[in-house]
């Protein structure tokens, strides 16, 4: 039998704000246990939550940047059930009215574009981390059998963004991770760093026949923080349940975590012991109020969003799709792309070379040195100071990759590092015929080679004046000269 | 100076005829030969009391005194006072030192006013007889072998033994009303958010408000201005225009209309209470009052709805005493979930564990349609019953409560005959309204009754001149419980 894969996700993005979802509280990563955990966050009695606005700003940021519809009234809610780290006995989360309903992620796939529809995406609390004693850990402050609570993390602000089940495959699954990582970072709501838990996914995994309607009963794989899990950990869960199926058993509804050391997932809890979590409307929070004028100001703050640049880059600069989309994977990429092509408009050499620059050399030296664009050696100036050169003969583009080199070495702009290392086009007819002619007279047997009609002469040839020139006479001149040359 | 207004106090301050300081020892002096009769009190420090009367007495001398500066104030043991121990009257909290103050306890502070201990009360605010405390019940001044209500007892009972001049409570179902009322003072709980519940430790919170218990409406005043404030550290606390809850006092009541509720004359109500409130009804017609009948017919709701929606909250407040990082902790446990159940089975009294099962059940898959969103469309009737009752009339006029004082110990084993005791004062905190509780006389056994109004949102000050007015024409309020005059 032929299996469809049916997948949603629910990721967890770590709001950008300073303070915490309900309390004046630092966010900051990596501080001593504790340090960052106000009263409220410890849940003395008597504290109370209010609401972070710079969080709930980010929130219908991203519903704007998703097309989603932004509630006007949401609400708060409790999510009752007990555990060390969750220090008030329950997490304040939305329920049944989330700020932001519906939207969608468009996604490349091998066979075009997808559109992935969302359900929803709600505010929330993160609880604390619970630190268990492990054996033979010599700088464990924690003595043997005991656990420790770091509540820094409890109430960092969350945006819970879920998906309908729209993806097919891991690899749409990762598609999708991978977009709404780029839009949360583009939009500047999330660091969307993966290693300290501020992007994470959970993922629920169903198979059914092919051609079946009905979905499949599902299980959720938690937390998963990196793109190379999501797909594992979705590949063996697929594998796992067609398995089952195919051997005639049943999947059990349940909540499974992924092993990246074995490459498993593995069975944390069953449907039959979930939690009754008794959600009710948190009587210390009023109803989230939010108003038209507030969501225009937010919009009006907005950056251009990937999909809006992409139509315009193949509209107005005619790029390819390809291009357009290579170009917006980072809102840092598209900007400095968008700062060399707006630099160099004037001479009209179009945004294409541009595009080349910054997806070719660029995008490497950036891979390479694992750069932010943003934190680039040779800033968008000097690119287009480059570019100039090339496109007024000045250099060759062989010698513009050596000059590129140099300017990302930080040996000055490109003006400069062509007039210290003479790597100035020799296009002088009189200086170039003179190599030719030397040339010619020490290449005797090349000369009656292409005499003879043996093409590939000519090009070593062209190669000798080149190497002759230390690569700076310009290519088309040579062609021309050599060609009149043997001619004559 | 234990029968003067606060407004003499505080000018007898200001013209140096008495100290902070003596007032103070005054109060503490009384406190300490009281407890063992009354046990009002969970708290005493008075070397912090008198280092904050001095303080008081300094400011008073540099000519900074406002209108509480040196005023002792006794705080319920429910309101966080820094370096204070406050316990909620629960084993959970007993060794709990506030490392904050709350908003009531930084305006007093703030008003220069001197915290003159802790009162003991119903654990954590459940109840209505202050039985329910780990530090044991207290006792009604009128006569100790009688609850003082609750849960605000201690307060109540401490302004009507004149252990202190005037007190904090909070008031959820009645808290404040019903403790006047069986201890013959007056309280008022305010328009809810008025009062910033911010280190109020939770009981309910759509319904806690904090309010002041005193032995006349004036003083009340006084302390309610206070009081009320804007706080940004409760996001249910109300910004509003500052208002002189004391500017209306002296407006006559010509032309006042009184509403009685139909529902609130029926049966239930007892006779010796049912002819002190209609005496001060006759007293309110001679003071150019109109009585108008007006009709709350969802009175008989109010209590089944707010123990549906108050234990509902409370099960998820009092989730946090689970003795991981603060509080009582059970000495011995197996495991997590052994040292949960053990922490709270031992940490909580049997009302506290009686209303967080309740409240947990009601708020279960599958019962939470039929209770707790049932409970909350009811308390929009209620609230709806008062907004047509007021196109009628002024005020709402009432008991507080359908019975005097009852015995220590003779409710106790029956809660519904307990809760049943809130069904004149619960209505008022359903629909977030203000109200309060002024004595109108006495019946069996010699035992306060309590006359009961309330008003429209935000009308505190009207309330307080009707109160204020039927205080100037009646002497209910200046009798004192003969053991501790």
């Amino acid at each position: 039998m032929s299996w469809e894969i049916v997948i949603g996700l629910e990721t967890h993005a770590q709001l950008s704000t300073r303070s915490k979802m309900f309390s004046g509280a630092a966010t900051a990563f990596g501080a001593a246990p504790n340090t960052q955990a106000s009263a409220v966050d410890i849940a003395l009695p008597g504290v109370l939550p209010v609401a972070n606005k710079g969080a709930v700003e980010r929130a219908i940021c991203f519903g704007l940047a998703v097309g989603a519809t932004i509630h006007r009234t949401s609400i708060f809610a409790r999510k009752n059930y007990f555990y060390p780290d969750l220090p008030k006995g329950y997490q304040i989360s939305q329920y049944e009215a989330p700020i932001v309903q519906g939207g969608a992620i468009t996604i490349l796939t091998d066979a075009g574009e997808k559109t992935i529809r969302l359900t929803r995406a709600h505010l929330e609390e993160d609880a604390g981390k619970s630190l268990h004693e492990t054996a033979g850990d010599a700088h464990s402050a924690l003595s043997h059998g005991m656990s420790g609570i770091d509540l820094n993390r409890a109430g960092i602000p969350l945006l819970e963004i879920v998906s309908e089940p729209d993806m097919r495959s891991a690899a749409e699954a990762v598609a999708y991770a991978r977009a709404l990582h780029s839009l949360v970072r583009w939009i500047d709501i999330c660091d969307g760093n993966m290693q300290e838990g501020s992007f994470r996914c959970d993922a629920n995994v169903s198979v059914r026949p092919k051609g079946e309607t009905k979905l499949g009963t599902r299980c959720e794989i938690k937390n998963l923080n990196s793109f190379r899990f999501l797909q594992h950990a979705i590949e063996y869960e697929a594998r796992r349940q067609i398995e089952v199926l195919g051997s005639g058993g049943r999947i059990v509804q349940e909540t499974r975590l992924y092993d990246p050391d074995r490459d498993e997932t593995r069975s944390m809890r069953t449907k039959e012991d979930a939690h009754d979590y008794r959600y009710f409307p948190d009587p210390d929070l009023l109803p989230l109020a939010v108003s038209e004028q507030w969501i225009g100001e937010i919009r009006s703050r907005m950056p251009e969003l990937p999909q809006a640049k992409r139509d315009r880059y193949r509209a107005e600069l005619a790029l390819s799709a390809y291009d357009a989309i290579t170009l917006t994977q980072s809102r840092e990429l598209a900007e400095y792309f968008e700062s060399t092509a707006s630099s160099t408009a004037s001479l009209g050499f179009g945004a294409k070379p541009v595009a080349n620059w910054v997806m070719g050399e660029l995008s490497a030296k950036l891979n390479e040195a694992d750069l932010d664009p943003s934190r680039s050696p040779v800033s968008p100036a000097r690119l287009s100071g480059l570019l100039a050169r090339v496109h007024d003969g000045t250099i060759s583009g062989k010698i513009a990759k050596e000059v590129f080199d140099a300017m990302w070495a930080g040996e000055g702009d490109a003006d400069a590092i062509i007039e210290r290392k003479g790597l100035r086009q020799i296009s002088d007819a009189g200086a170039l015929e003179a190599i030719v002619a030397e040339v010619l007279a020490a290449n005797p047997k090349q000369v009656e080679d292409y005499r003879a009609g043996r093409e590939k002469a000519f090009n070593a040839l062209v190669g000798q004046v080149m190497k002759a020139t230390k690569g700076k006479a310009n290519p088309a001149r040579v062609n021309e000269l050599l060609r009149k040359k043997l001619a004559g | 100076m234990f029968e003067a207004s606060l407004t003499e106090v505080a000018a007898a301050l200001t013209a140096r005829r008495v100290s902070s300081v003596e007032l103070t020892q005054a109060c503490l002096d009384r406190i300490a030969t009281a407890q063992g009769q009354l046990n009002a009190f969970i708290t005493v420090d008075p070397e912090r009391s008198l280092a904050q009367a001095r303080a008081a007495d300094a400011r008073i001398a540099r000519g900074e005194a406002g209108p509480l500066t040196g005023i002792p104030v006794a705080h319920k043991d429910i309101f966080c006072a820094k370096g204070w121990l406050t316990t909620c009257a629960s084993k959970m909290l007993a060794d709990f030192v506030a490392p904050y103050d709350s908003h009531v306890v930084e305006r007093f502070d703030r008003a220069g006013a001197v915290l003159l201990g802790k009162t003991n009360m119903d654990e954590f605010a459940m109840g209505s007889s202050s039985e329910n405390s780990h530090y044991g019940p207290v006792r009604n001044p009128w006569h100790t072998g009688f609850v003082p209500g609750g849960s605000s007892g201690g307060s109540a009972a401490a302004v009507a033994a004149r252990l202190a001049p005037c007190a904090t409570g909070t008031d959820t179902g009645g808290s404040i009303r019903q403790p006047a009322a069986l201890c013959g003072v007056s309280g008022i709980k305010p328009t809810y958010g008025l009062v910033s519940r911010y280190g109020m430790i939770a009981f309910a919170s759509s319904l806690d408000q904090g309010g002041p218990l005193a032995r006349t409406a004036a003083d009340l005043a006084l302390l309610l201005n206070a009081m009320v404030g804007f706080d940004p550290r409760d996001s249910t606390s109300l910004e509003r225009p500052k208002e002189d809850y004391a500017r209306e006092l002296e407006r006559p009541l010509a032309g006042l209309r009184i509403g009685l509720p139909r529902e609130y004359f029926g049966p239930g109500m007892d006779n010796d209470v049912r002819r002190a409130v209609e005496d001060a009804i006759a007293a309110f017609g001679k003071l150019g009052a109109t009585a108008v009948e007006v009709a709350l017919p969802n009175t008989g709701l109010s209590v089944p709805a707010y123990y549906v929606i108050a234990p509902a909250e409370a099960s998820s407040n009092l989730s946090r005493y689970d003795g991981v990082r603060y509080g009582y902790r059970a000495p011995e446990y197996a495991d997590l979930l052994d040292m949960y159940c053990k922490t709270r089975a031992q940490g909580f009294g049997p009302e506290v564990k009686r209303r967080i099962l309740v409240g947990t059940y009601v708020l279960s898959h599958g019962y939470y349609d039929a209770y707790y969103l049932q409970a909350q469309r009811v308390r929009r009737l209620i609230a709806q019953d008062f907004v047509e009752a007021f196109k009628r009339c002024d005020v709402v006029l009432g008991p507080t409560s359908p019975t005097v004082a009852f015995r220590v110990g003779e409710k106790a084993s029956d809660p519904v005959k307990m809760y049943l005791s809130d069904i004149y004062t619960t209505a008022a905190n359903l629909a977030g309204l203000p109200a309060m509780s002024i004595p109108c006389g006495f019946g069996a056994g010699g035992l306060p009754v309590g006359l009961h109004l309330a008003g429209n949102y935000f009308a505190e000050a009207r309330l307080l001149n009707v109160a204020h007015q039927y205080q100037r024409a009646t002497d209910w309020h200046t009798r004192k419980p003969p053991a501790f005059a």
